[in-house]
């Protein structure tokens, strides 16, 4: 067992009393930054580096306060999106669906401590994953051409129906307005500008993390702006924080639910340019499709706060395996990752497993060691973070706002990308005015990039041919699942649909 | 509360005065909060141009302050010049990374509104070559073999690289085939992607037949083997363990592609800090550390400071102009 050896002296590298407190100080920012609207795990790395460069630490210190960062705010993301609604980051977009409900109802404590549990298992098996299956999975990775791809993203808006909204056409619209969206920016395979009325800013497209704390976190304030002084107001959202540790039935219910979407998360993230967030977007459509058999998803089932948070989690450990074994980042945050290797002097690529074994396998120690902290971190915090439901909105929102501004003019530092941003939180309140679900407007614009690149890719290389399109035994397969996807749910509809209508019947009292 | 501010400043001023004079007597100028300006997200050329020279003149002592990196992303570096013509024009403490693509944006007129001579152009810290490979696997072995086929068949080769079309990366081939006697340039099937990183998997993964890009993308994959170097747009041969790639030039086609890495600073900086950084930026080149860090991460010598860096970048702004009308690129 070579790669157990291995692994035993990545524990000897990293079980250092520096490094554990390198570790603990990364996810404790870490949790911090996931939870703060418009910071996410890329910004949160990149704003550590110079503290990694200025404390002079070495190469394997500096990743592991950073892959700490990393895990942390993967983890934090959750917090807000469960407890406010506001996703903290665009991986824990999918967590709003059903982990808002339930803090709504009564049980933000429970499915804080369940989503930190399944975080942990996405995590933990992730890493074993990244463990093992490094040099193979690579492989995978190498199946993916654009057509491929193309196949991919095409499936992820097959399964789309059904999530956030019991009125298909409006999702279907939120999430055609988001492709519409995606279109902005300067477009890779002609250099021509679209959409951008010679606005320089425009150039690189639309910011998702812009679009998502407009559009969530901002309209949440308009919203309470618009009933200040109303019934709504004065009583306040009394809302039951509820037990802090889940039951372990609830947990055990949940089992099969995070060992599948762990799977399915791990392997979008591995795949360069999908991850996170197609891996919790597609855990959380997925094992709808399959256990939803009561129409609770989307009303707080706990499943359904426990499928994309292993499924994110699962995607960040995932997204390591294509950086460590190939030098290629798969998200934002591991581009950033291989940045500060470049920095140490450390060249990435598929010689590094034996370059520089100290290096890779103390991050891998890390990355378990990191994990336990996260977890004993944040159950017991659970409690603490639920007091931010006592906080009364008249309170709660203005510090929304701010976090929000000062969240994204931190990023990018330019007053236009605010102004977009208000302009997203005007759009958020006109769309569910309407009634229009949020979420998909972001998948579409998260998704809808990649997803005509390599369309576009895969045509070009074919000369116009189509036929390229299903042209491996891979793409046909996804091709199969998305087209199964998508018509199984209309076939069975009309069964699904009359159950779903005495839920919300149900539901419809306690919520209006 | 203005108070305490302007006696800060004061003490600062004073401090900056005292340092200056101690530090470095020829200077009359000593950055007070150093600043360098990557106009990207964390992890692309620009950043580690930024963060690497903010390191090492920190580590060898050629500033005081740690040099505050901020990353101004958008428009392939647009809003970042934007930023420095229109707000900062006169900061003295402001250095912004810049590299080929910034030239090749100022030619095409990518960045709407503003021209090369907007800003004051500092100096180099070194070139990427520019390179082009195929998988180990691939029958082809030399530059022209490629072109051949290019010249035979413009559908039977895609070519992978990691930046826009009109881009870079893009008109390095384009370049390379119109030195080879391919007339239209614009037959070359040039396949867009997201970083070199993405474009070298692709090549891996046999969707594409070629990959162009810059040597320090590649190195990673030629030492372990998985794709070959056809061909560098050097003049000539690279030092150490990039000797033995082949240049275009020597297989006949006579083209070079350097992807230079440096710094330009604001329109209205004062000559004194324009030495000062000029003066800093050459003497880092110089230093054994440096030497380092370009032989680690791939980078040939380039070293152009001031006056000779204004036209440097003058030369390749206009004759990336010229080859951006020639293949049809801008009108």
């Amino acid at each position: 067992m070579d790669v157990l050896a291995s692994l035993g002296d990545g524990f000897v590298v990293a079980l250092t009393w520096q490094n554990l407190l390198l570790a603990l100080l990364g996810c404790l920012l870490g949790t911090i930054m996931g939870a703060l609207p418009g910071l996410g795990p890329s910004n949160g790395v990149a704003i550590l580096i110079p503290l990694a460069f200025t404390l002079g630490l070495g190469a394997t210190p500096a990743l592991i306060l950073l892959t700490s960062v990393y895990y942390g705010a993967m983890y934090g993301g959750r917090i807000s999106s469960i407890l406010l609604n506001i996703p903290g980051d665009e991986p824990a977009l999918m967590t709003c669906l059903d982990g808002y409900p339930m803090a709504q109802a009564g049980r933000a404590g429970e499915a804080l401590a369940l989503s930190g549990i399944a975080s942990f298992v996405g995590a933990f098996f992730a890493t074993w994953g990244l463990v093992f299956l490094a040099p193979q999975l690579v492989k995978v990775a190498l199946l993916f051409g654009p057509a491929e791809y193309f196949a991919l993203f095409t499936l992820a808006f097959a399964t789309l129906g059904g999530i956030a909204s019991t009125n298909q056409a409006k999702a279907a619209f939120a999430a055609a307005l988001g492709l519409g969206l995606a279109t902005v920016g300067v477009d890779g395979q002609t250099g021509v500008p679209r959409f951008t009325f010679g606005e320089v800013h425009l150039y690189d497209g639309i910011d998702f993390l812009v679009a998502i704390v407009g559009l969530f976190a901002l309209s949440e304030v308009l919203i309470f702006l618009e009933h200040r002084g109303t019934d709504a107001d004065v009583t306040g959202r009394k809302i039951e924080v509820g037990r802090i540790v889940p039951s372990w039935s609830l947990v055990r219910s949940c089992i099969p639910t995070m060992g599948r979407t762990t799977v399915l998360g791990f392997i979008a993230g591995v795949l360069p340019g999908a991850g996170a967030s197609l891996g919790s977007f597609i855990s959380y459509s997925m094992e709808k499709r399959l256990v939803d058999r009561e129409g609770t998803f989307g009303k707080g089932d706990p499943r359904g706060v426990a499928a994309p948070e292993a499924g994110n989690n699962a995607a960040a450990g995932g997204a390591l395996v294509p950086m460590l074994a190939l030098g290629v980042p798969g998200s934002g945050t591991t581009a950033v990752l291989l940045a500060v290797l470049l920095a140490l002097n450390i060249t990435p690529g598929p010689l590094l497993f034996q370059n520089n074994p100290d290096v890779v396998w103390g991050l891998i120690a890390a990355l378990f060691i990191g994990n336990f902290m996260l977890l004993a971190m944040n159950i017991p915090m659970v409690g603490l973070f639920t007091r931010v439901l006592l906080v009364p909105p008249r309170l709660l929102m203005p510090v929304v706002a701010m976090v929000s501004f000062v969240g994204i003019y931190g990023i990018s530092g330019s007053s236009f990308d605010l102004q977009v941003m208000v302009g997203f939180g005007v759009l958020g309140w006109v769309l569910r005015k309407l009634d229009v679900p949020l979420v998909p407007v972001i998948l579409g614009t998260l998704l809808g990039n990649e997803m005509e690149a390599n369309l576009r890719r895969a045509l070009t290389i074919s000369d116009g041919d189509w036929s390229v399109l299903v042209g491996s035994p891979l793409a046909i397969t996804l091709w199969v699942i998305a087209v199964v996807g998508f018509v199984l749910p209309i076939l069975f509809g009309k069964v699904l649909k009359r159950r779903m209508r005495m839920s919300r019947d149900e539901e419809g009292a306690l919520t209006d | 509360m203005s108070h305490p501010v302007t006696l800060k400043r004061g003490i600062a001023a004073t401090l900056i005065v005292l340092g200056a004079a101690t530090a470095a007597p020829a200077q009359d100028f000593a950055p007070e909060s150093p600043e360098c300006i990557a106009p990207a997200n964390p992890g692309g050329g620009w950043d580690f141009t930024c963060r690497q020279v903010g390191k090492s003149l920190q580590d060898l002592g050629m500033i005081d302050k740690t040099m505050q990196v901020v990353n101004l992303a958008g428009g392939g570096g647009g809003v970042a010049f934007a930023e420095v013509v229109n707000k900062r024009n006169d900061q003295n403490d402001l250095i912004v990374a810049a590299s080929t693509a910034t030239a090749t944006r100022l030619a095409q007129g990518a960045y709407p509104g503003n021209t090369r001579d907007q800003v004051r152009w500092l100096g180099t810290i070194g070139a990427d070559y520019g390179m082009i490979a195929v998988a180990a696997d691939s029958e082809v072995e030399t530059l022209p073999q490629l072109l051949d086929m290019i010249k035979e068949d413009p559908r039977s080769v895609s070519v992978a690289g990691g930046s826009a079309v009109g881009g870079w990366d893009h008109l390095k081939v384009l370049i390379a085939a119109q030195a080879a006697g391919i007339e239209d340039v614009r037959q070359v099937k040039y396949i867009a992607f997201n970083g070199g990183g993405e474009a070298v998997t692709q090549l891996l993964a046999g969707s594409v037949q070629a990959f162009t890009g810059d040597i320090s993308e590649a190195k990673g994959f030629v030492d372990s083997g998985d794709i070959k170097v056809i061909a560098v747009l050097s003049p000539e041969r690279l030092p150490g363990e990039f000797a033995d790639f082949p240049t275009a030039k020597e297989q006949g086609i006579d083209v070079v592609g350097a992807n230079w890495r440096g710094f330009y600073a604001p329109g209205n900086m004062s000559d004194d800090a324009y030495n000062f950084w000029v003066d800093t930026i050459g003497k880092l080149y110089d230093t054994e550390e440096w030497k380092q860090v370009m032989a680690q991460n791939g980078l040939a010598p380039l070293d152009l400071q001031g006056e000779e860096f204004e036209a440097f970048v003058a030369d390749s702004v206009g004759s990336i102009t010229e080859i951006s009308k020639e293949i049809g690129i801008i009108k």
